[in-house]
């Protein structure tokens, strides 16, 4: 009886959209669902009881500790051998995977380490690309000569933005960091004669070595590859030092930090500021692949799309973040078809997760 | 030599007087308990001593130095560490990781070991986990390092914040009802830790509504009532001060 | 010019001022910042659009124009206040008790799937709303009013005042005031926590459905992005006048119009979006906790 109430309910509100005829279908769909939802309630086998234990022990196999470094090796091997086999259309895809592993690493560092919510991520990641964009196209400089100048203006970017995020609180700073991710782009798109505005800049060099140009997809693809690593690493590391700790204490309770000796003012600094260093990284690297940027790429959504890669991959958990980024930006890749459906999706998707699996597909069980 | 110094501290919140002209002074390696009703201002003044509220007039110092208005973190490396009468441990961190994060001045480290793991960092690392196990032992809590911290029983809770602040490695403690809602006996442990603390040199100050344990191991009790400092003394004579009295048991029943 | 400006301004003001109502009495009760608000605002927006079509096309319109702007005014207010109310029961009230940023991330999700369900169910392009009063108006002081914008903000100032009514009359507007100070009170002296929650989004929406109607008649052109932008800049207006203030909401949407009139007329109209947003920052700036609202101290 409920479930004819709830698919009705949704018919009715969907009716004025789409006709009756869609509405009627929707109603029939939704019915199904829901009876079943709970007819395998009733039964006592949930979704969840019967689909999570199965994530949680493949997340146990998959990161428990030493005796991983075998399958990490293989891993590693695997990941070097792909442009051996695989063709340009695996090797672009593997590159973008790359670069928003990096930004959701970054990210994870702000909102999963720290627990700042942080909404203009996108703005980290256009200023890198600008950066190097504007450097090469303008300047002349090489893409190795100018990536330490991107990541310093990414970094102090991101300590400029963390000046607000010292007083506000939690639902306030996500807001001011929206705000300030729209700023930015909206900068980029109106500043004709310093961005070239909505056209964007084209003619970007790709990074060159001794003469050789690493533009390739295959050479990229290793270039990706050793900076994804690189950020593996120092990220994992920093997590595992006081720094880490600091971070996490933060999250979980400020007050607590304070008062065992943490500078909660310097630590959420410090957490924009090396989120905001990978989002250099990464879009110095996404400037040079594309070798076009324009402020189209580096929108609200696209903020919102790294947010779910972290949660998606559990808030915190490095490794669930990965695989977050690969998931978000893999699957709708494979499917193509109905590639209109993917924000839908994410949308729904952000909703499902916050209520029943806040933790993250890859993270630990919560209470 | 007196550790803990504190004179004409006052604290208005608005049109409240959560604290007024507090005076008083601490010895150093003693144990003493600050009692009061409810709403006495007790938790205010913790909060003044470690800098989580700016007192609106008045001075601290601490061996001497003036410390008023010093922030949270700065107090710590001063010296002060302080538990929370209602638990703030770091729910998603393990026991021994929440003992780790309490030991943050003390690693020196920086960015470069971090990255490079070079020896100092491990070093670093190695000692910050021994020297929390041992702060784990001193609660009893050595069997529960790796348990994450919010699936511990509550009494267990309560000593891990005793450990994670005794890891910030204070000259004064400051342990805020560190019994509330212990059984007699989880009481008599607790009290024993505290004896253990003050064998190890540290100075204790404590509120409590627990009358047995104050009377039973305070060296000295400071009686606040709306505010203001009403007694202050050893328990003996604590237990027979009028104003102590009329302050919990109110006006009238005196005669 | 500048009579003229402060005329736009109010136009749109009283627009957003009728949306930031819905964040601030949503604020006011939760704490959570609705973010998917904006798109309840876009389909109004829509339905107004759908609902005047419909009826244009079984011949209402050209018996009683009059009727059926009514009947498509009430049923797209009705349609998205059952959308609000939805809305809270499905994304919302399963994380009441959840970490503060849940429910905040859940409304993120519901704001890009209801920008996706209407681009995939009405199209990507801009839909048209019928000229209905045309340019149509007066010459006052050296400024041109047409009707619609003295409708608009007529029927903007109507509304603020009837909710300021309910609120302060009513025995709902009372109950939501005692929940707005202290949930646990308010259940505890005998008040349906849960419903008061739901009339809330109900009012919220409404409201926004209204404003939806208005822009969509005053811009002519519709798109399924409008309400992003829009939620943001209702919700700076919110803040502006100090968020859970339902006064506060009214004078910070006015206030937020003509700022944004007066700056694209005066400074530059490339950056017209950019003004909300930056107003926003330097006030929480200077005042975490916006113009109006009172800071809360955390209790140890």
């Amino acid at each position: 009886m409920r479930s004819i109430l709830v698919a009705f309910w949704l018919a009715f509100l969907f009716l004025p959209f789409k006709g009756p005829k869609a509405a009627l279908m929707l109603f029939a769909v939704v019915l199904i669902i829901v009876s079943s939802w709970t007819y395998l309630k009733r039964r006592g086998r949930t979704l969840r009881e019967k689909v999570f234990p199965r994530i949680n022990a493949l997340r146990a196999m998959s990161l428990s500790g030493k005796r991983l470094s075998l399958a990490q090796c293989g891993l590693l091997l695997f990941l070097i051998a792909v442009p051996f086999f695989a063709g340009d259309y695996v090797l672009d895809v593997a590159i973008l995977c790359g670069i928003y592993i990096i930004l959701a690493l970054g990210l994870n560092v702000v909102v999963g380490f720290a627990g700042l919510l942080n909404l203009g991520f996108a703005a980290f990641y256009a200023i890198g690309a600008y950066s190097y964009a504007l450097l090469n196209v303008r300047l002349g400089l090489g893409f190795w000569e100018s990536l330490p100048v991107c990541l310093l203006i990414t970094t102090i970017s991101g300590f400029v933005l963390a000046v607000p995020a010292l007083r506000l609180r939690g639902d306030y700073l996500a807001i001011v960091t929206l705000g300030f991710g729209e700023i930015i782009r909206l900068v980029l798109n109106n500043w004709d004669s310093f961005t070239n505005g909505p056209n964007g800049i084209s003619e970007i060099a790709p990074p060159r070595v001794y003469g050789l140009s690493l533009g390739g997809l295959d050479k990229y693809y290793f270039v990706t590859l050793a900076a994804v690593i690189l950020s593996y690493i120092v990220v994992k590391r920093v997590r595992l030092s006081k720094m880490g700790r600091a971070w996490i204490a933060m999250r979980e309770d400020e007050i607590g930090a304070s008062s065992v000796g943490i500078n909660i003012t310097m630590y959420k600094l410090y957490s924009f500021a090396f989120g905001a260093f990978w989002a250099g990284v990464a879009g110095a690297l996404f400037a040079a692949k594309m070798r076009f940027v324009s402020p189209d790429s580096f929108t609200f959504m696209e903020s919102v799309l790294m947010l779910c890669m972290v949660i998606l991959g559990g808030l915190g958990s490095i490794a669930g973040v990965i695989l977050g980024a690969v998931v978000l930006v893999a699957l709708p890749e494979a499917l193509r078809e109905v590639q209109s459906y993917r924000m839908l999706a994410l949308g729904a998707g952000l909703i499902l997760m916050m209520i029943f699996r806040p933790q993250g597909l890859f993270g630990g069980a919560r209470k | 030599m007196h550790l803990l110094e504190v004179r004409g501290l006052t604290k208005h919140f608005g049109g409240v007087k959560a604290l007024e002209e507090v005076d008083f002074r601490v010895e150093e390696n003693s144990i003493v308990s600050v009692i009061g009703p409810n709403g006495a201002g007790k938790t205010t003044l913790f909060n003044c001593l470690t800098g989580l509220t700016r007192p609106t007039k008045g001075r601290i110092h601490l061996e001497g130095a003036d410390i008023t208005g010093s922030s949270p973190h700065r107090a710590v490396r001063l010296g002060i560490a302080r538990t929370f009468q209602n638990i703030r441990l770091f729910r998603e961190m393990t026991v021994l990781e929440n003992v780790l994060v309490s030991q943050h001045l003390r690693i020196r480290s920086g960015l470069f070991g971090v990255l490079f793991r070079n020896r100092n960092f491990l070093r670093d690392e190695k000692e910050a986990v021994e020297r929390g196990l041992e702060y784990l032992a001193l609660v009893g809590l050595e069997g529960a390092a790796d348990v994450t911290s919010f699936n511990l029983p509550y009494g267990d809770q309560r000593r891990l914040e005793i450990a994670r602040a005794l890891a910030a490695e204070p000259t004064l403690l400051l342990l805020d009802e560190p019994t509330a809602g212990m059984n007699p006996h989880e009481t008599s442990e607790i009290m024993e830790i505290i004896w253990k603390l003050q064998k190890l040199g540290k100075t204790i100050v404590l509120i409590e509504h627990d009358m047995r344990l104050v009377m039973g191991i305070s060296e000295s009790i400071i009686v606040l009532n709306h505010g203001v400092k009403i007694a202050e003394g050893p328990p003996e004579a604590i237990r027979k001060d009028s104003l102590v009295i009329e302050a919990y048991l109110g006006k009238g029943t005196l005669a | 010019m500048l009579f003229q400006q402060i005329i736009n301004g109010l136009t749109v003001g009283g627009v957003y001022a009728l949306i930031a109502l819905g964040y601030t009495m949503v604020y006011g009760i939760l704490e959570l910042i609705n973010f998917a608000h904006g798109e309840i605002y876009m389909l109004g927006a829509y339905l107004g659009i759908i609902l005047f079509g419909f009826f244009t096309s079984v011949g209402l319109t050209s018996h009683s124009l009059a009727l059926s702007f009514a009947l498509t005014i009430a049923l797209s207010v009705l349609f998205c206040s059952a959308y609000g109310f939805t809305v809270e029961r499905i994304a919302y009230k399963p994380l009441r008790n959840a970490p503060r940023l849940s429910p905040l991330i859940s409304a993120i999700g519901v704001s890009i799937f209801l920008q996706n369900y209407v681009m995939l169910t009405q199209g990507a392009t801009d839909k048209v709303f019928p000229d209905l009063l045309g340019s149509a108006g007066f010459d006052l002081l050296g400024a041109r009013i047409t009707y619609l914008q003295v409708l608009i903000i007529g029927v903007s100032f109507l509304l603020m005042l009837a909710l300021h009514l309910y609120v302060t009359k009513t025995r709902m507007g009372k109950a939501m005031r005692a929940v707005a100070q202290d949930k646990v009170m308010a259940s505890l002296v005998g008040i349906n926590v849960d419903s008061v929650i739901s009339v809330t989004f109900i009012i919220g929406s409404g409201l926004a459905a209204v404003a939806g109607i208005m822009v969509a008649m005053y811009y002519g052109l519709v798109n399924y992005f409008i309400g992003y932008i829009a939620g943001i800049k209702a919700f700076t207006a919110a803040v502006l006048g100090g968020i859970g203030s339902i006064p506060g909401a009214m004078f910070g949407g006015i206030f937020l119009g003509l700022i944004e009139s007066l700056g694209a007329s005066y400074i530059s109209s490339e950056y017209k979006d950019a003004y909300a947003f930056a107003v926003l920052i330097v006030i929480l700036l200077i005042r975490p906790a916006g113009i109006f609202g009172k800071s809360t101290e955390e209790k140890v």
